[in-house]
Formats: structure tokens, C-alpha cells, sequence
């Protein structure tokens, strides 16, 4: 039986209730310095991003590891696009 | 909310007449159903089905009828705009009325035609059974249909969204937009982008693992690749749509302040993370019609495609760059001069991995011996149009010239000369061309030439116009005008033009009955003479696609083979493995269409009801054994000799 035990997605599941509960606090605990807001959140939203594809995604088991670091440079890319961009368009290049 | 207000719009006598209609139609349904006994064979063979190309037919199916739904609101629109101070439809249906229709051609027209052919030819390109996923496959598709639903049923109950489609903040907030018409235009668009998002995991996985033995990545067909790159498009483009949505919901719905304008709230950050998806959203609807377009014209020029690896690049470029261009849509938002000037270069920089794709097709059809078939005129029409359309995107992109053509009937005319002749002529041609693999019989060529005549005359008529009057200052979303601003007679023309457009929509629709009454029936599987996988096996497709699965050694195997009189789909059957059809996908998107119908209206006792069916359903799945079934020797033996007509 303890092998049929999904382990990983039960670890999985409850890691990302916590994460997202210590990414609440920024907005339940009022008074928080802007910087610490923001270093809460870049921190919980990494690690979550971590246990979603670590637990859930299984992104260590491919072979296929030429393929699996494309796909991740093209994500990161895009998702660097994204942010950046928003940043630059939305705040810091605004007149 | 009492029944007086929730059936107010009914008031309107054409929303009346159009819900009548649609009751008329829907109990002549029913009752033509239980009158010739067909509930029993609905449910079994197509309601339940996990098959890639019933569901490609179905996604098909319900694309064109939104074709005609939305086909009726351009009508409506460019008849209200005939003539100045036209009284036809006042501004708030008028608002409307441009809402769904740019809603309807985009998220319910175009998206489910690229799809549905997305479904039926790739696995047949590649050589595998069905996709990776097809029970998820199934579910895709009954989420886009109930998605379909939801938005057409919002005239009749409760109103429809009227801040058009991109429904920018403030104007969509609940303080300007108080209707539940936006909430319904979150939850529609919510759930089919859901089952988008799943189509494009879906093909991702069946493109990269399911491929015939001996097809590399450069042995596939252009078309295959063209849905590849769309798909990576999808899944990276969706997501943010999906927030952007949610945001948009907890804003109307629960009182958050995202996208107000006060309370740190900012607006324009809808618009931005619109276009972060619908820019992208733009190449997800045109790459797939560029791959139908290098299929089509490959075949009837008779030639190997042109520059395949450049084409290849020049479509991984396209989808890079098309995350890259978004904020071209708002130039005019007020930022400087610096984000302009970055976004204006990156989106020119597009033309030019998509010039190289228009020299390759016509490089392509050099020295070819063109056959002027129905599919090859779409392909024909559509590279002189295109590049008018792409020409004026370049206008669009400098951004100091778009302060003069932002928000003007120019851009509308634009993003016509880009969309129609791209993605519609694109997915009519690849209607035509495959047509044959999936009924075993062809369209009729003559009226389909008709058809095709009326619809690039009548598009050109209807809107060349809008270019000249965009530069002439008349603005988008108009409801009229007055005769002084000199629009009538230009105005007069587009409609016009847009009649002759709707004869040809017709022309193709009678087509099909005509087609289906007198067309010879086709046995070779490969009327075309063309060259790609999905040609080897038989019309129409037995259920399990290939009684052999080939061996591809080149590109265009299957073109070569024929050539060498080899017959690659030669062999000893064996028992085929397939999945086990099932209710539960289109009942899971009927309990899901429940709960975002109830939570437009904010009925919160029901929507915990049905969300909670929801994850029954999911939970089920989970402890499902399904293991699928064998298809029997014998069986394929009697399959495929009946398909070639020998029994």
C-alpha cells in the first residue's frame, strides 16, 4: 500500500496551501514596508512555481534534458517579456 | 433581479423575434429528433464520442453557425451605417450588436474552425490513432460549446456585454457597465478558454510524442508544424487571459478594485494584459492558415514547399515576436516616447519573418503546374489581400502616424484585410481540401468557385471603403452619422458589398446539400492527388485512422511513395487499442455552463451547488478504470475492404 500512496501530490497539495497562505499575510497584516510585501511574494510565488513543477509536473524525470532546457528558456523568456514589458509600458516609461 | 428585468431585453421586437426563433428552432430540434427516433444514435455516435475527427466535424459544426450569428451582426451593423441618421438599431444595441460580433468571429468562429481542423488532420498527418488525450480532447470541446452557449443566450437573458470585445476598464467596471452583460462576457470567455488551454496541452503532447515511426521533427508536414507552434502559443497566451478574466470577475462581482481608477486600482492594466493575450491570440488564429495554405499550395502546384526549414524558423520567430508586440494595440495610452518607439520596431520586425513565408509561397507555385481547384483559389486570393492587410499593419505599427489612425474605421479595415483573408479564406480552404477525407465525397467545384467569387468580391466592396473613410476621421463603434461628415455613399458601398459577401456564405452552405445529394462518392482516399500522410489511408477515416501505420523515411513520403509505386500502408494487421467513448465530458461542461450562468446573475446557493458537481466529476474521473478496447482483426479486414469498395 505504501507505494499506491501519491506521496509527492499530497506534499504537492498541501505545499502550495501554505505558500499561497504566507502570500496572503501581505495583505491580512497591514503596515508591511512595500519591500517586504514584494519580497514575500517574489519569494512564495517562486517556491510555488517550484513545487507545481517539481511535484505535480514531474520536470525532473524527462530524458529528454536538451528539449526540457529550451522549453524552459523560452518560458522564462517570454515570462520575462511579459513582466518587464508590463512594467516598462504600464509604470517606469509612463509620462 | 425580478423576471421583468431579466427578460427586459426581450422588449427589443428584433431580440423578441430573434428569441422566438431560436425556440422555434430548438423544439423543431427535439421534435425532429424523437420523431425519427435519433436520440439514441445522437448520444452514442457523436454526443459521446472521444473520436478526433467527430469532434473535429462538431467543432466545425457549431463554427459556422456562429459564422451565421455573427455574420447577422456585421449585417445588421454595416445596415444601420448605410445611410446617415439611420434609425434601424439605436446606440445601446448597436453597442451590442459590434460586442458579439467581434466576440463571436474571434473566440466562437474562428478559434473552434482552426481547432476542428486542428483535430481532424493532425493526427491523421502524423500517423497516430487519435490524440494524446482524448477523453480531455472531448471535454475540450464541450467547454468551447458551452462557453458558445453562454454568450448567445445573454440577448435574450439579462443583455448582452456592450463595451466591445476587448472591454477595456472603466468603461466595462461595474459602475459604467451595471448590466450583467460583462459578467457574462468574463464567463464565457473563461470557460471555452479553459478548453483552449487544454487543446493546446492536448496537441502539444500528441505532435511531440505520437508521431509515425521515423518522422523527425523536419518530416512533418507544414500544416503539423504550423499547430504545433499555435499550440505553444496557446498554452503560454491563455493563462494570462484566464487571470485577466478572474480579476476582471472579482472586480464586477466582489467589489476588489484591480482595474479601478482610484484606491490603487488601474484601469489601463486591463487593457494591457488583454493585448498580452490577444496579441498572440492573433497569431494563434493565422499560423494554423498559414500551414492549411502551404499544404494547398504545395499540392496544387505540384511541388515540394519552398524554403520548408525557413518557413519552420520563420514561424518559431512569429511566435516569439508575438509576445513581444502588445502594446502596440494602446500607442495612444499616453506613454512615452521610448516604450513606443521599442514596441513600434518590434512589431515591423514581424513583417519580416512573415514576408518570407509570402516569397515561399510564391516561390513555391513558381514553375509549378497550377490547378485552379476551390481550395487553391482561397490560397490564390488570399496572398495579394493579405499583403494589403499586412502593408497597413506596418502603417499602424510607426506609432506617430497611429495618433492619426487609432480607433478610425482604418484599423477596422486593417484588421479585415488581415483576418479574413487570412484566417477565413485559410479555414474554408482547408475545409474544401479536406472535406473528401472525412465524408468521402467532394464539394461540388462549380458552386464552390460561386461561392468563393462572391466572397472575395463582396469582402474587397465591403471593406476597401473603410480605409478611405477611416482616413477621412470616421471613428469606430459609431451607431450613425450625420449626411454632413460626407460618410453615406462610401458607407452605402461597404454594405453592399457586405450583402454580396453574405451570398456567398449562403452559396457555400447550400453546398454542402447540394454536394451531399449529387456528389460522386470518392474511393481512393486521395482525391487531390496530394502529397501529406492523411491522404495514405482510407475515405472516410475508419475509426482507427490507419489499419497500418507507415514508416516515414522523407517529407512528402506518402507524394514519393505513390511516385515509386510503393504502398507504404501495406502489412499484417493487428489488433488496434483505442479509448472507450464517454458522457461525462459533455456533462461536466453542462453542470459547468450551470454554474457560470448562475454566477453571472450572482445565484450563489446554486453556483456552490454546481461547483461542487464540477469537482464531483473530476473526482470520479480520478478513480475511473477505463482501460479503452481492442478493435479485432477481422473487423479492420471487413473495415478496410468495405472503404475501398469491394464489399
Amino acid at each position: 500500500m505504501k507505494e499506491l500512496f501519491p506521496k509527492e501530490h499530497v506534499m504537492g497539495f498541501i505545499g502550495s496551501l501554505v505558500l499561497t497562505l504566507a502570500a496572503l499575510t501581505v495583505v491580512m497584516f497591514k503596515g508591511m514596508s512595500n519591500g517586504v510585501a514584494l519580497t514575500i511574494l517574489i519569494v512564495t510565488a517562486a517556491a510555488q512555481a517550484l513545487v507545481q513543477l517539481v511535484l505535480f509536473m514531474h520536470i525532473g524525470e524527462t530524458e529528454d534534458k536538451k528539449s526540457l532546457y529550451i522549453t524552459i528558456i523560452y518560458s522564462v523568456l517570454v515570462g520575462l517579456i511579459t513582466v518587464f514589458g508590463t512594467l516598462l509600458a504600464m509604470v517606469w516609461g509612463y509620462m | 433581479m425580478s423576471m421583468k428585468e431579466l427578460f427586459a431585453p426581450m422588449k427589443e421586437p428584433m431580440i423578441f423575434g430573434a428569441g422566438i426563433s431560436i425556440l422555434v428552432g430548438a423544439i423543431a430540434i427535439v421534435v425532429g429528433l424523437t420523431y425519427f427516433k435519433k436520440w439514441g444514435w445522437l448520444y452514442k455516435n457523436w454526443l459521446t464520442t472521444v473520436d478526433h475527427k467527430k469532434i473535429g466535424v462538431m467543432y466545425i459544426f457549431v463554427a459556422l453557425i456562429m459564422l451565421f450569428r455573427g455574420g447577422i451582426d456585421a449585417l445588421l451593423m454595416r445596415a444601420q451605417t448605410a445611410i446617415p441618421e439611420n434609425g434601424l438599431l439605436n446606440a445601446e444595441h448597436y453597442n451590442e450588436i459590434f460586442t458579439t460580433h467581434g466576440l463571436i468571429m474571434i473566440i466562437f468562429m474562428a478559434m473552434p474552425f482552426i481547432i476542428g481542423l486542428m483535430n481532424i488532420v493532425i493526427p491523421l498527418q502524423i500517423g497516430a490513432r487519435d490524440v494524446a488525450f482524448p477523453r480531455l480532447n472531448a471535454l475540450s470541446f464541450w467547454l468551447f460549446a458551452a462557453g458558445a452557449g453562454l454568450l448567445n443566450i445573454s440577448f435574450i437573458i439579462g443583455g448582452s456585454p456592450n463595451a466591445g470585445w476587448s472591454s477595456y476598464f472603466p468603461l466595462a467596471g461595474i459602475e459604467f457597465s451595471p448590466n450583467v452583460g460583462n459578467n457574462y462576457y468574463a464567463w464565457s470567455l473563461q470557460i471555452s478558454g479553459l478548453g483552449t488551454l487544454m487543446t493546446g496541452i492536448n496537441f502539444i503532447t500528441t505532435i511531440v510524442k505520437m508521431r509515425a515511426p521515423g518522422m523527425t521533427l523536419m518530416k512533418m508536414p507544414m500544416f503539423t508544424w504550423s499547430a504545433l507552434i499555435t499550440n505553444i502559443i496557446i498554452t503560454f497566451a491563455f493563462p494570462v487571459l484566464t487571470v485577466a478574466l478572474a480579476l476582471m470577475t472579482l472586480d464586477r462581482q466582489f467589489g476588489t478594485k484591480f482595474f479601478a481608477m482610484q484606491d490603487g486600482g488601474m484601469d489601463m492594466l486591463w487593457a494591457n494584459l488583454f493585448w498580452v493575450w490577444g496579441h498572440p491570440e492573433v497569431y494563434i488564429v493565422i499560423l494554423p492558415a498559414f500551414g492549411i495554405f502551404s499544404e494547398v499550395i504545395s499540392t496544387f502546384s505540384r511541388k515540394n514547399l519552398f524554403g520548408y526549414t525557413s518557413m519552420v524558423f520563420s514561424m518559431i520567430a512569429i511566435s516569439l515576436l508575438s509576445f513581444m508586440v502588445w502594446v502596440h494595440h494602446f500607442y495612444t495610452m499616453g506613454h512615452g516616447v521610448m516604450v513606443n518607439g521599442i514596441f513600434s520596431i518590434t512589431t515591423m520586425l514581424i513583417a519580416v519573418p512573415t514576408g518570407v513565408k509570402i516569397f515561399n509561397w510564391l516561390l513555391t507555385m513558381r514553375h509549378g503546374k497550377i490547378t485552379f481547384t476551390t481550395p487553391m483559389l482561397y490560397a490564390l486570393a488570399f496572398i495579394p489581400i493579405f499583403t494589403i492587410g499586412g502593408v497597413t499593419g506596418v502603417m499602424l505599427a510607426m506609432a506617430s502616424a497611429d495618433y492619426q489612425y487609432h480607433n478610425t474605421l482604418f484599423l477596422v479595415a486593417h484588421f479585415h484585410y488581415v483576418l479574413i483573408p487570412g484566417t477565413v479564406f485559410g479555414v474554408l480552404a482547408g475545409y474544401h481540401f479536406w472535406w473528401p477525407k472525412i465524408f468521402g465525397f467532394r464539394l461540388n467545384e462549380k458552386l464552390g468557385k460561386s461561392a468563393f467569387w462572391c466572397i472575395v468580391v463582396g469582402f474587397n466592396v465591403a471593406f476597401f471603403p473603410l480605409f478611405i473613410l477611416g482616413l477621412d476621421g470616421y471613428a469606430r463603434r459609431m451607431y450613425t452619422y450625420s449626411a454632413d461628415t460626407g460618410y453615406g455613399p462610401l458607407s452605402m458601398v461597404s454594405f453592399i458589398g457586405a450583402l454580396v459577401l453574405a451570398v456567398g456564405f449562403a452559396l457555400l452552405c447550400y453546398n454542402i446539400y447540394y454536394s451531399f445529394r449529387h456528389s460522386p462518392r470518392e474511393l481512393t482516399g486521395d482525391p487531390w492527388d496530394a502529397r501529406s500522410l492523411e491522404w495514405a489511408t482510407q475515405s472516410p477515416v475508419p475509426e482507427y485512422n490507419f489499419a497500418i501505420v507507415p514508416h516515414i523515411n522523407q517529407l512528402d513520403e506518402f507524394w514519393y511513395a505513390k511516385k515509386e509505386g510503393r504502398d507504404i500502408t501495406a502489412g499484417q494487421y493487428e489488433r488496434i487499442h483505442m479509448p472507450n467513448n464517454s458522457g461525462a465530458p459533455m456533462w461536466m461542461a453542462g453542470v459547468l455552463f450551470l454554474f457560470s450562468f448562475f454566477f453571472v446573475f450572482s445565484v450563489w446557493s446554486l453556483v456552490i451547488v454546481f461547483g461542487i458537481a464540477t469537482l464531483g466529476f473530476m473526482a470520479y474521473r480520478s478513480f475511473e478504470k477505463d482501460e479503452g478496447h481492442h478493435i479485432e482483426v477481422a473487423e479492420i479486414e471487413a473495415t478496410e475492404r468495405r472503404l475501398r469498395g469491394e464489399l
